[in-house]
């Protein structure tokens, strides 16, 4: 077993303490890891990525390989783009897609998007939507190691402790608010890859993520919901037409 | 055995605690501060470690070898260009030689991610003649601090830790060791050792030439210069090229030898190059060894390859898909093509921070000059070299924006115009304004007093506040010509003007724009 992960964001976003989560799980695991980072000029504010690797034998470089990447673990859409590259061809794409728009030229989300949803290997959350609801908007990393978490090879639990260890400084608010959005992540990503695997297409399984109240989410209703929504357009358009978020026990009856 | 997640570079510092360091001294610099900053932490509550920022690695290294004279181990650690800092102390101290141990941490940045060159320590210890050791991973920056301390008291010598951005900011489990205790006080009482005159220099510089054979000998006996021969083709790799090469071959049949202890194992080498038809060499830095063993003259019946014949790139970091390249083999598939044209997310200023609000007045203060140039210096002000600011026109080291806006001045450029940040000022600021006040030159310095060393991660900072007033009135800047201002976007109008009132001012003088940097107020 070796686990590749290329993790990225924007200065400022978080992406070290995604590191420190997913080392010490591994650690505690008893794995081998590398994980190197970005430092200095480079963190104010620019593109920022670290290369995560674990194993269960020996790791010789810290750096990742190009095609040798499990996976691309971004806090925002764009960034994702930065490293594709690096991912092997069947390796995944997991995402933020709450864009971090600090420079002038950032293209259009929505052809970001469309850019991700090109990989069958991916899960999109809305980082932004669902830190909000747990409390705290600067909690979009959590919300993405979440989404990421059930295809890394640690527990929820083991996870959640470093989650804690991590922000326990800061108060035990801080770490509720953290652990939540971990949970309301993890939650997202297994319910968007619930609709998707049961054959919804990756645009529309985001659509109805983002319109379904991030406390709610119930992985084991994906399937009910595509079976009310299924590849049909209209319907899907209807249920996103409601002016409030809907929860996710308000499965539209099967057509 | 338990691990502790450690950085390349706190692993140093934790290898110098349990081997019984007494100081650790430096001035920040990426990539090398976290060497520091984790002793300090480490050590705060057992008080038993001299723990304290130097004003520059001139000085870090002279406290630590006054350290070392005491009797006591002590460390001291710089990226590489702080090294040409220190140097006048560091190639000095190899002559006297040390009493207790004295290790020299630099951290090299190939590839430049933070810094204005790639050049490589591993000749500045070839040149100081002294021990060098190349870490491949953390577990060995750990290790061989004890290495380097016991190697450092049984030679007398100063001994050198090389490391590379990629150790130095990299995370990875450790096992550690029983710490050893420190060493009592025990100064050393051979004067003419320590007193550089000719006629002491020249013993010294001798016995020094001396030691060589031994380090040699050290090198080839050392566990860390592995040989291993089997087919005509021979790879070398230094330090963590090993790794890179590991990641691409597992079972092979190259003849292989790893350095990661210095003077080079000349004799290795030398069965190596007689058992091989052709010779790739690998390390992440300048070819030292590639141009060590192509010579003047080439080798002659071998095919040497690597950064100066172009199967590795003469500039620039190493990392396994350039290693895999020089191997000769493909690349291996990818999930999608590299973006072409993506936007770009360069670093930038913090939003709200003083130092845009102080270049946004110079800039305007400037326009009615032609072309107007301004030099400058090294921190987060470096950015406002990119858009939108644009405001400085040159960064080369440290301090060295006073001495060139003096030098262009000489030379009957008006404005001159420095611009440097409040611990850069203490690092090499203050010098050259010393002799451009006594030399009466006609320049305005602007020093950006954000109370810390922002870029690096908010360090203290040695001249801020009323003490950078007391330097400058010191260094003989007549007190109206000492300006103070607060650069915030509500006082631009008049911070403007007192930009121009000095600029109209035949002479040297100073502004200092003080307003305290957002991340240190967000730390503190
Ligand atoms: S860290 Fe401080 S000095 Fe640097 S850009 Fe941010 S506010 Fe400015």
């Amino acid at each position: 077993m070796e686990k590749n992960i290329i993790l990225a964001g924007v200065g400022g976003q978080g992406i070290l303490s995604i590191a420190f989560v997913i080392d010490n799980a591994a650690l505690d695991a008893g794995f081998e890891f590398k994980q190197a980072e970005v430092h200095g000029m480079a963190q104010r504010g620019g593109a920022v990525q670290s290369n995560l690797r674990y194993a269960d034998h020996e790791i010789h470089s810290d750096l990742i390989p190009k095609g040798a990447a499990d996976m691309v673990l971004s806090v925002e859409p764009l960034e994702v783009m930065r490293y594709w590259h690096f991912l092997r061809p069947d390796g995944w794409v997991v995402s933020s897609v709450t864009p971090y728009i600090n420079i002038p030229d950032y293209p259009e989300t929505d052809l970001v998007l469309d850019q991700l949803a090109t990989f069958p290997n991916c899960i999109l959350v809305d980082g932004g939507l669902i830190a909000k609801a747990a409390g705290n908007l600067r909690a979009q990393n959590m919300v993405a190691v979440g989404a990421a978490s059930s295809r890394l090879d640690f527990t929820e639990d083991q996870l959640l402790k470093y989650v804690e260890a991590l922000f326990k400084p800061k108060g035990e608010k801080i770490v509720e608010v953290n652990q939540r959005a971990f949970r309301y992540g993890r939650a997202a990503g297994l319910f968007f890859r619930g609709l998707v695997d049961a054959g919804m297409t990756i645009p529309s399984a985001l659509r109805l993520s983002q319109k379904i109240a991030p406390e709610t989410y119930d992985p084991a209703l994906a399937a009910d919901w595509f079976a009310g929504v299924g590849r049909d357009e209209r319907r899907l358009e209807s249920v996103l037409a409601a002016d409030e978020t809907i929860t996710c026990d308000r499965i539209p009856a099967r057509a | 055995m338990s691990r502790e997640i450690l950085l390349g570079d706190e692993a140093v510092g934790l290898g110098a605690i349990h081997s019984g360091m007494s100081g650790v001294y430096a001035y920040p610099g990426t990539p090398s501060t976290e060497i520091f900053e984790f002793v300090e932490r480490a050590t705060k509550k057992a008080g038993n470690v001299h723990a304290f920022w130097s004003t520059n690695e001139k000085v870090a290294y002279e406290e630590a070898l006054g350290m070392s004279w005491a009797g006591k181990r002590a460390l001291v650690c710089m990226k590489h260009v702080g090294l040409n800092v220190a140097a006048d102390a560091f190639m000095n101290s190899a002559v006297t030689g040390t009493n207790g141990g004295l290790v020299l941490a630099v951290a090299d940045d190939p590839g430049m991610h933070s810094s204005q060159n790639e050049q490589d320590s591993r000749y500045f210890a070839q040149f100081a003649l002294i021990p060098c050791f190349e870490p491949r991973n953390q577990q060995e920056c750990y290790d061989m601090m004890f290495e380097a301390f016991d190697m450092s008291e049984e030679l007398a010598l100063p001994v050198m830790i090389r490391l590379v951005t990629r150790i130095a900011h990299s995370r990875a489990g450790v096992r550690t060791r029983p710490a050893r205790e420190q060493n009592p006080l025990n100064p050393s009482r051979d004067i003419k050792k320590w007193t550089l005159l000719p006629s002491n220099a020249r013993v010294q510089y001798k016995h020094l030439t001396e030691k060589q054979p031994i380090l040699l000998q050290r090198s080839e006996e050392s566990p860390h210069n592995e040989l291993v021969l089997a087919g005509k083709k021979g790879i070398i790799t230094c330090g963590l090229a090993e790794n890179y090469l590991r990641e691409n071959i597992s079972e092979s049949d190259y003849s292989i030898l790893s350095i990661r202890q210095y003077p080079v194992p000349a004799g290795k080498i030398r069965d190596l190059v007689g058992h091989v038809d052709e010779l790739l060499i690998l390390e992440d830095g300048y070819p030292l060894v590639e141009s060590m063993i192509r010579g003047l003259f080439g080798l002659a019946g071998v095919k040497v390859q690597g950064r100066m014949t172009g199967e590795v790139p003469r500039t620039g970091e190493l990392d396994p898909d350039i290693v895999r390249a020089a191997l000769g083999l493909a690349p291996l598939p990818a999930a999608h093509a590299p973006a072409a044209d993506l936007a770009n997310r360069p670093p930038a200023l913090c939003k709200g921070c003083p130092h845009t609000d102080s270049f946004r007045a110079l800039n305007e203060a400037l326009s009615t000059f032609d072309n107007p140039q301004v030099f400058s210096d090294i921190g987060c002000y470096t950015l406002a070299a990119l858009p939108p600011l644009e405001a400085i026109h040159s960064c080369v080291a440290m301090g060295a924006s006073i001495g060139m806006a003096a030098g262009a001045a000489h030379a009957g450029y008006t404005p001159a115009v420095a611009a440097i940040g409040d611990s850069t000022f203490s690092h090499g600021g203050i010098t050259p304004l010393l002799s451009a006040v006594q030399q009466g030159v006609n320049l305005n310095v602007l020093v950006l007093d954000n109370d810390t060393v922002g870029m690096t991660g908010t360090q203290r900072s040695m001249s801020t506040g009323e003490t950078l007033d007391q330097i400058i009135l010191g260094a003989g800047i007549a007190g109206e010509h000492l300006r103070v201002i607060t650069p915030t976007p509500r006082n631009h109008e008049t911070n403007v003007e007192i930009f121009r009132e000095e600029l109209a001012y035949d002479g040297p003088s100073v502004i200092i724009a003080r307003r305290t940097c957002l991340e240190a107020i967000k730390r503190a």
